[in-house]
């Protein structure tokens, strides 16, 4: 049974990739995964505000109230050099190389054009296999119309594209007012993959301190309706890969998501709520289901539900209750 | 030949550099202002750096002074190359092993740079008391007068060390050399091999204690033997300064530079002579050459380099024969005496050359003393040549004070102020800096980039506040084509910035800008608003001097740039651009090119915001057109108001304003007295934004008050009548608390004294239901305010004070009512200390009495001009003082013995005039409980109806009861200082003190680092956190000083977090001055050397409580005599790991981005260690305990 696949120009053992999360972050996580048959890891997220909060952190605090009264000039030694975040998250994908076989995928976490886009060439002169583009921004400001936000996005993409020569998927959210058209644009500013779709923190209301929190609740399988709509709605008509991730937790889900037409799926809730091992099972449970229903590969199965090949394309576009009822009617 | 290494760099590195050289351990202890010399060495061996025989120095750091001297000893006698850094007390603490480190002839240099022994105050700043003070060691003793001479001395000091076996202090003066940047001459490795030799070295091994060839030292001898056995050194100091000179010649023929035991210069057949030591002799010797140069005046100078062993014979040599008058300048006083010590060298020097038989003078010249430059007291061109004056005088003035005014014994000779030997060469430039907009920080980078990266010569001074919060700094930089040696502030400026615009409202900046000079200033106004904004002196001065005026909007374009609120790069770049140092562009690239050295390491968009501000800044900087007439009406205003107390006005007044130097000996108290409660007359107007108090929703918590450092955020309960003439914006509402049925409440913020920290806002639990973004309190400009908010503070001020006896001081809610007597202290904005301090003052400020261990608290608590401690309506306060550092505990236990003596003595001497007072009021007044409020107030009462009856009896003993009847009310004794004292320094003393079973409460002010020098390690510090002396992390855990204390079973302990539970705090601070033994509270204070946001440190307490990291308890003796376990555990099982508080931390997370694994495995070590000790201290406090206190 050949479950293989190809996601940014490389090839994997499995459809089955282990996504940003606390579980990747550290090499003894990696190893794991690895030894549990990840097919590619995504390295967490380095975010673009951590990037400077840090550096401005480290300055700040170091230099408050210097320099003020004669006997306390400073009060902190000084460093030749310092390791920023950055540092450890280089060398964590120099390490994860050295002693990985499977493909290290960088993630980086930006809103902004910056300096920070730089950052993709650090992450391939470390030695990562591809990049994940992560592009996280609410737009809260009333003036700043739905074009100038795809247009931000699109910069960005360029920005980083141009910085390395490394695969780029780009992550995002679904919230925009023609996704179609704007994954193609994405794939016109040079991504290699879209990774659909991005699970966003939602913030929560503490009742009694009258404040915000930022929540964090593992997907369920119900949050998996959504990319698999939009892998579907754009494969093949856009040429890029497609990773599906949120709400992938069954092995269900994972053959759902690669007969839409993912090239990839993307685990974290799961293998959090269910340990890194599960994935054994998951491939398990796709081979049996692959020999139940006679296929031979992976490559096979991919995009055979997409929007394009499905009997029933119009399903896919169906977007009220209403109307799904009635037709259960007739 | 290799090229010449030039570098920029300050006294104190030049002495480190070389000592970190040329030594295998090095021991080090924290005092202003050599603390610096460690840090470097500390910082050095972190990163692995190497001394000449690539070997990593060994730097350790003790408990005290007295112990780095005894490890030295130590090392020393085991045969290390030992050496070591100090100054005043701390050199003190020294001396007894100094004895025995020159007694066996151990060679040896301790570094000091030179400072103040406080006498009838303390001062950090420099002069040559504490040297002088240890010139009976045995020790020889070199002086360095500039950072050039620091480093080639210092090494000198070394070779002649090791060659003559006499152990050497080479001393530099501290702050004016060993803080004053300049370009030198940096000594390579190679020639500091060449003056060490191995031989040298080896022969030192080889008198090592060693058990393979095994010796004693250290006998006792008896009066047969130990005179002769003293007399054997006398060759070897008979040998030194041979020996010296010797090293001084190898020196210059290796480098190039000169030095001789006496430097002599001047005109070759001088007349008047001057003879002193250190950086005077730079400034005398400067003088000299313009005096010769200029107006062929005879005079000459004597630079002592070796002062010990003093070699007549090279004194002799050195003064030329033609002298008719010296004049022998000591920085230091020997009150008592003949004369200072260098005078009287010189004297005995002189006759001891005259009754050899052949003078070499053509006539005996006559020979004078005089003191100068006491705590850095200027020392100016004009002093010396007020000098020079007087030795032509037919009688000279002799034991004579120059730099001051002396109106009562009349010593001061006098000097013109505008006399200056300035080159128009240099250009010399003032800055007006803000302490938080780092201003220093980019001059310290100007002088480095003109210093090290052009041929120019560079020199920075820095004045600083005697403030920690909204301080002043003023920047003195020279540069120019010669090397600078001007060890003397600027007062003939060619430029002078303003980096903050309220200063030219405040301070009289243009009075040292010469005509044609130049005037930058950073405001928000232009063209002729600006100009209208300057008061009337300062436009007379602009016109009448015709100086040129730039400004620049510094605050916007650092907000453009994302600089927040640093206009260093900005004022920095404006000054390049401006002065013509360099050519502009020139000057733009190197302070481009610096930025990226200085911040590149920290970070690319550090780097990336200040070149952005460069640019911007150039963008925005224009020149003014100055109008041809002044129309301002104000003026500068004075420092305070007409309305303050006498002597307010007549000394701290000037003080305030910079006037201080001329302030004449006549107003000053003779033994160190000085009034309380005076910061209220200075308005210092430091903060941005204020807190504001919303009557309406607030629930009168008091949170906000007992949280407030400064003691500016102030709760009063009373009398509605009292609203009559009430300000139309004054805020009140009904008091809540049924006990205050009635009554109004106001919350008043002062605004002209807050420091704008914010913990007020930040612990106000109330949140608008309808607007949640708006608290009780909030935050706004303080401008806008201020004249409204000032009005109300003096209604507020005038509504008396509740009834102290009717306050439930046992609930913050009430407790925060009781006046502050210790407010708007100079502490940081934000301060963790000040919270606890104010609370002694609430709860028992009308009958304490405070020794105070020399840190922050004895600086923001007793450092001039003004002074926070302050009295109640009644007069009533703390009394306070400060002794050292030391000795704190034992000082404070004094208080006690004394307090207690003479109560005593009242009580015999109450009882033998009871007849006479009537038996009635002596047995109320000896059976009288006096532990709350109201006792306390009935005590006072009676004691008034006593003194009243004693006044009316005839009899002596009378008359001694009434001098000490006060004692008969209670006195509460407090003990405060830091953990540099209770847990290092002080440890001895404090647990002695315990062990007595006084009445006396400790409070320790726990900021786990010595905050005061700078946040250097002390046993407090936690593991793993980064502090000076600690640049790799404290590898130890913190010492646990409550459990220790508790051991004797008789002490109340008790550890505290204001921010975690205030609540916890008040009663521990009341159970423990109620408790009638010794108490020790140890308090948790966050601090700015933490690395924390100082306007929300509260989450600081809370985690470092909730992860275990700061256990909270009470040990209360009291509870044990009543059959109870004594000890209350008041925290929780930690709920939060460790790493959650540390990585909230920079002194935590800066270990982490240095050595990532270290960090790692320090966390889980602390991890481990929370959890065990929470364990042990629920084990003791679950313990059952039997009624005779047996478990």
């Amino acid at each position: 049974m050949d479950i293989s696949t190809k996601y940014l120009g490389m090839n994997l053992k499995s459809p089955l990739v282990a996504s940003a999360s606390p579980l990747t972050e550290d090499l003894k996580g990696l190893k794991k995964l690895e030894d549990a048959g990840a097919a590619a890891v995504v390295l967490p997220s380095i975010f673009e505000e951590q990037l400077r909060a840090e550096q401005h952190d480290l300055h700040f605090y170091t230099t408050q109230g210097t320099y003020s009264y004669a006997e306390s000039l400073t009060y902190f030694p000084e460093y030749d050099q310092y390791r920023f975040i950055s540092d450890n998250y280089l060398e964590l994908i120099r390490k994860a190389k050295e002693s990985l076989s499977i493909p290290i995928i960088g993630s980086i976490n930006g809103a902004t054009l910056g300096g920070w886009t730089e950052f993709a060439k650090k992450i391939e002169e470390a030695g990562a296999d591809a990049l994940e583009l992560n592009i996280y921004f609410i737009p809260t400001d009333l003036n700043q119309s739905g074009e100038s936000v795809e247009n931000t996005y699109l910069e960005i993409i360029k920005a980083v594209k141009s910085a390395t020569n490394l695969p780029v998927a780009v992550k995002l959210g679904p919230f925009f007012s023609n996704f179609a058209n704007f994954a193609k644009r994405i794939e016109e500013a040079g991504a290699n993959a879209l990774v659909l779709f991005n699970r966003f923190y939602q913030p929560d209301v503490d009742l009694e301190k009258l404040e915000v929190h930022p929540s964090i609740h593992l997907s369920t399988s119900h949050a998996n309706r959504l990319p698999m709509r939009w892998i579907a709605i754009l494969k093949n008509k856009i040429k890029i890969d497609f990773a599906a991730t949120s709400g992938i937790h069954t092995s269900d889900d994972v053959i759902k998501m690669l007969l839409v037409g993912a090239n990839v799926t993307m685990l974290c809730s799961a293998l959090l709520k269910n340990g890194v091992f599960y994935l054994l099972q998951l491939e398990k449970e796709l081979i049996e289901w692959m020999e139940e229903h006679e296929y031979e590969s992976v490559q096979q199965m991919i995009g055979i539900m997409s929007q394009e090949n499905t009997p029933n394309p119009s399903e896919y576009e169906r977007v009220q209750y209403v109307k799904a009822i009635s037709t259960y009617k007739i | 030949m290799e090229k010449k290494k030039f570098a920029v760099m300050d006294g104190n590195e030049a002495a480190a550099y070389v000592a970190f050289r040329v030594n295998e351990v090095i021991a080090i202890y924290p005092i202003t202002p050599s603390s610096n010399m460690g840090e470097w060495c500390d910082e050095w061996a972190a990163k692995g750096y190497k001394n000449i025989w690539g070997v990593t120095p060994t730097v350790v750091e003790m408990q005290s002074e007295a112990g780095a001297a005894g490890a030295v000893h130590g090392a020393l006698q085991s045969g290390a190359l030992t050496t070591t850094f100090t100054a005043a007390q701390g050199l003190l603490l020294k001396i007894p092993n100094m004895f025995k480190i020159a007694g066996e002839l151990t060679p040896t240099v301790f570094n000091i740079s030179a400072r103040t022994i406080a006498t009838h105050a303390l001062s950090i700043f420099g002069d040559h008391s504490d040297v002088m003070a240890a010139r009976m060691t045995g020790f020889g003793m070199i002086a360095s007068g500039s950072v050039q001479e620091v480093m080639d001395l210092g090494l000198i000091s070394y070779a002649s060390s090791l060659k003559s076996r006499i152990p050497m202090i080479h001393f530099f003066d501290g702050f004016r050399t060993s803080h004053e940047e300049n370009k030198i001459e940096v000594v390579p490795d190679e020639i500091m091999r060449q003056m060490i030799p191995d031989e040298l070295v080896h022969e030192h091994r080889l008198r090592a204690l060693n058990p393979e060839r095994p010796v004693i030292r250290g006998t006792a001898q008896n009066p047969d033997v130990f005179f002769q056995n003293r007399e054997t050194v006398n060759r070897f100091y008979a040998a030194c300064p041979d020996i010296v000179q010797e090293q001084m010649d190898k020196f210059a023929a290796l480098t190039g530079r000169q030095y001789h035991l006496f430097d002599y210069i001047g005109h070759p057949e001088a007349e008047r002579v001057v003879v002193l030591m250190a950086s005077g002799g730079e400034t005398a010797e400067e003088t000299v050459k313009y005096l010769v140069k200029n107006y062929d005046e005879k005079v000459g100078v004597v630079r002592v380099r070796l002062y010990r062993p003093f070699s007549v014979k090279h004194f002799i040599n050195a003064l030329p024969s033609t002298v008719k008058a010296i004049a022998v300048l000591d920085r230091t006083k020997e009150p008592g005496a003949i004369g200072e010590p260098l005078y009287q060298d010189v004297v005995s020097a002189i006759f001891e050359h005259y009754e050899e038989g052949t003078p070499k003078f053509k006539q005996h010249p006559k020979i004078v003393g005089g003191r100068y430059g006491l705590s850095s007291k200027e020392f100016t061109p004009a002093m010396v040549k007020a000098v020079f004056d007087n030795l032509k005088l037919e009688k000279p003035k002799n034991h004579f004070t120059v730099g001051i005014i002396d109106d009562v014994t009349f010593t001061s000779i006098d000097f013109d102020p505008e006399f200056s030997i300035e080159s128009d060469k240099v250009i010399r430039a003032m800055f007006y800096g803000l302490g938080s907009d780092g201003t220093v920080g980019a001059n310290k980078n100007s002088v480095k980039i003109i210093g090290e990266h052009t041929d120019l010569y560079a020199q920075g001074y820095y004045v600083y506040d005697s403030r920690k919060a909204g301080t002043l700094t003023v920047s003195h930089l020279r540069f120019g084509p010669e090397p600078i040696r001007a060890p003397y502030l600027i007062t003939k400026a060619n430029f002078v910035a303003c980096h903050q615009t309220v200063f030219v409202e405040k301070y009289h900046m243009l009075d040292n800008l010469i005509p044609g000079g130049t005037f930058l200033i950073n405001a928000p106004f232009e063209g002729e608003e600006l100009w209208n904004f300057f008061p009337k002196s300062v436009q007379k001065q602009i016109l009448d001097k015709k100086i040129r005026v730039f400004y620049i909007d510094a605050q916007k374009v650092a907000e453009e740039s994302g600089m927040g609120r640093r206009i260093n790069t900005i004022m920095q770049t404006c000054f390049f651009a401006i002065s013509g140092i360099l050519p502009k562009d020139q000057a733009i690239q190197a302070i481009k090119d610096s930025i990226v050295r200085t911040y590149g390491k920290k970070g690319e968009d550090i780097v990336i915001k200040n070149i952005k501000a460069v640019e911007n800044t150039l963008e925005n900087l224009r020149e003014l057109q100055i109008p041809d007439k002044i129309t301002a009406n104000r003026d500068i205003q004075p420092p305070v108001p007409d309305y303050a107390p006498e002597f307010v006005k007549k000394v701290e007044s000037p003080i305030i304003a910079g006037k201080g130097d001329w302030l004449p000996v006549s107003v000053f108290p003779v033994d160190g007295t000085w009034p309380t409660g005076t910061t209220q007359y200075e308005k210092r107007n430091i903060a941005l934004e204020i807190p504001v108090w919303d009557e309406k929703i607030c629930i009168q918590c008091g949170k906000c008050a007992f949280v407030c450092p400064h003691a500016t955020i102030r709760i009063k309960v009373f009398d509605p009548k009292y609203l009559e003439n009430a300000p139309p914006t004054f805020k009140y509402t009904d008091a809540r608390d049924k006990e205050f049925a009635g009554l109004k409440y106001s919350i008043q913020v002062a605004p002209e004294d807050c420091t704008g920290c914010g913990v007020c806002v930040d612990v106000c639990p109330v949140k608008d239901k309808t607007n949640p973004k708006h608290k009780a309190l909030d935050m706004m400009p303080q401008m806008p305010l201020r004249e409204q908010e000032a009005i109300n503070w003096d209604f507020f001020l005038k509504i008396p004070d509740y009834d102290r006896t009717k306050i439930k001081v046992s609930t913050i809610r009430q407790q925060q009512i009781q006046r502050p007597l210790f407010e708007f202290s100079g502490a940081c904005a934000g301060c963790g200390e000040t919270p606890y301090v104010k609370l002694v003052s609430q709860l028992f400020g009308d009958r304490a009495i405070i020794a105070n261990a020399t840190g922050c608290s004895s600086i923001y608590g007793g450092n001039l001009p003004t002074t926070p401690w302050a009295k109640d309506e009644n007069g009533r306060g703390p009394a306070w003082s400060n002794s050292l550092f030391e000795d704190n505990a034992e000082f404070g236990f004094g208080f006690r013995l004394a307090i207690d003596k003479q109560k005593e003595i009242a009580i015999n001497l109450l009882k033998s005039l009871a007849p006479q007072i009537g038996e009635q009021l002596v047995e109320e007044i000896l059976n009288a409980r006096q532990k709350t409020e109201p006792e306390i107030y009935e005590q006072r009462e009676r004691v008034k109806i006593l003194v009243d009856k004693l006044r009316e009896i005839d009899a002596p003993e009378a008359k001694k009861l009434m001098t000490i009847a006060d004692y008969l009310v209670k006195k509460s004794v407090w003990i405060i200082g830091g953990d540099g004292w209770a847990y290092d320094i002080g440890y001895g003393g404090l647990d002695h003190v315990v062990a007595m079973g006084k009445d006396v409460n400790l409070l320790v002010l726990d900021t786990e680092v010595y905050s005061n020098t700078g946040g250097q390690a002390s046993k407090a510090t936690p593991l793993g956190a980064v502090a000076k002396f600690a640049a790799n992390g404290k590898p130890a855990f913190k010492k646990d000083l409550g459990w220790m204390v508790m051991s004797y079973g008789n002490v109340y302990v008790a550890t505290v977090a204001f921010g975690a539970k205030d609540e916890h705090t008040l009663k521990a601070f009341l159970e423990a001055e109620a408790y009638e033994g010794p108490s020790v509270i140890i308090a948790f204070s966050h601090c700015i050397a933490h690395g924390i946001d100082m306007s929300q440190p509260l989450q600081h307490h809370k985690l470092a409580v909730d992860s275990g990291q700061w256990i909270l308890y009470r040990y209360n003796p009291e509870l044990a005599k009543e059959g109870k376990n004594p000890l209350i555990l008041d925290s929780k099982e930690p709920s939060v790991p460790i790493s959650q508080y540390m990585n909230k931390e920079i002194r935590f997370r800066m270990l982490a981005q240095s050595n990532p694994q270290l960090a790692q495995y320090l966390q889980e070590q602390a991890q481990e260690y929370v959890k065990k000790r929470y364990q042990m201290y629920k084990h003791l406090a679950e313990m059952k305990i039997g009624s005779n206190g047996q478990s």
